[in-house]
C-alpha cells in the first residue's frame, strides 16, 4: 500500500467532505447548514483538480473547465440560500431549521 | 521536498481552520475561519498547477461568498442569543448522529482510496495556461459558459425577490 499524491488528495478531500457532512447534519442553524454544503462541494472541486493533475488521462482540460462551471453554480447557490435565510428569519424571527417546520409563510 | 512542505502546510491549515469554524458558536468567528478554509482550497489548487482556478476560487469563495455569509449572519442575528446558543437534548442527539454518519463515511472512502486499484502514472508536469483554459471555454464548452450566464442573472433576480420584503410598509424593527 504505498500513497502517492494522488491518494493524500483524495483522503484531504475526504476529510474536508466529512467535516462539511458533519456540520450539514449536526448544526441547527441554517448558516451554518449552508456552509456544510458548500464544504461539501468544494471537496467534490479537489477531487477534481487532484484527477486532473494526477490521474492517467493526459491532455485533459475537463477538471478544471467543470471545477470552474461548479463555483459558478456554487455561488449562485449560496446566494440564494442566504437569501431563503433571511426571509425565514423575517417569517419566524430564527434561523433555526427545527422550528422551520411549515409551509405556510 | 518543496511540494511536500507546501502540501502538508495546506492540509494542515485546510482541516484545521475548517475544524475550528465548524465548532465555533459564534457564526462571525466561524465565517472568518470558512473564509480562511477557502483561501487554504485556492492554495491547493495554485499549488497542484491550476492558477487560473485557484485564482477563480479566490475571488468567488474568499472575496465574495463568505462577505454574503458575514452579511446573512449580521442580518439574522438576534442580540440576546448572539454568541451562546443553548444546547438542548435534540441538539446532541443531532451531534450524536451527524459525527457517527460522518465518521463512517470517512472510514468507508478512506479505506476506498487506500485499497483501491493504483492509478497509472501521470505526466510528470502538467499545467494550464488561461489560454487553453478560453480556448476550451469558447470553443466545446460555450453552450455551458453561455447557460451559467442566463443561471446567474436568474439567481441574481431570485434572490433579490426572495430576499426583499413582500410589504413595503413593512420595515424591519431591529433586534
Amino acid at each position: 500500500m504505498n500513497v502517492g499524491w494522488l491518494e493524500a488528495c483524495l483522503l484531504l478531500s475526504a476529510a474536508l467532505f466529512c467535516l462539511g457532512l458533519a456540520t450539514a447534519l449536526a448544526r441547527g442553524n441554517a448558516i451554518m447548514v449552508l456552509v456544510g454544503v458548500e464544504l461539501m462541494l468544494n471537496a467534490a472541486n479537489l477531487n477534481f483538480i487532484a484527477f486532473w493533475r494526477w490521474g492517467p488521462q493526459p491532455d485533459a482540460t475537463t477538471g478544471p473547465i467543470f471545477v470552474l462551471f461548479a463555483l459558478a453554480v456554487a455561488a449562485a447557490e449560496a446566494a440564494v440560500g442566504l437569501a431563503l435565510v433571511v426571509a425565514l428569519h423575517r417569517h419566524r424571527r430564527s434561523v433555526k431549521l427545527q422550528e422551520a417546520r411549515t409551509l405556510r409563510g | 521536498m518543496f511540494t511536500l512542505l507546501g502540501f502538508v502546510v495546506i492540509a494542515v491549515v485546510l482541516l484545521g481552520s475548517a475544524a475550528f469554524a465548524v465548532t465555533r458558536l459564534n457564526l462571525i468567528h466561524a465565517g472568518l475561519a470558512f473564509a480562511l478554509t477557502w483561501l487554504a482550497v485556492g492554495a491547493f489548487y495554485l499549488w497542484a498547477g491550476a492558477e487560473f482556478v485557484g485564482l477563480a476560487q479566490i475571488l468567488v469563495y474568499v472575496g465574495a461568498v463568505s462577505m454574503v455569509i458575514l452579511f446573512a449572519v449580521l442580518l439574522t442575528q438576534v442580540r440576546s442569543a448572539a454568541t451562546s446558543l443553548p444546547i438542548n437534548l435534540d441538539d446532541e442527539r443531532r451531534l450524536g448522529a451527524g459525527l457517527i454518519t460522518a465518521g463512517s463515511a470517512f472510514g468507508l472512502l478512506g479505506a476506498a482510496i487506500l485499497t483501491g486499484r493504483p492509478a497509472a502514472p501521470a505526466a510528470p508536469d502538467r499545467s494550464l495556461t488561461a489560454q487553453e483554459l478560453g480556448t476550451a471555454l469558447m470553443g466545446p464548452h460555450v453552450v455551458a459558459l453561455l447557460v451559467i450566464g442566463v443561471l446567474l442573472t436568474a439567481v441574481l433576480i431570485g434572490a433579490v425577490l426572495i430576499a426583499a420584503p413582500t410589504d413595503p410598509e413593512i420595515v424591519e424593527d431591529g433586534p
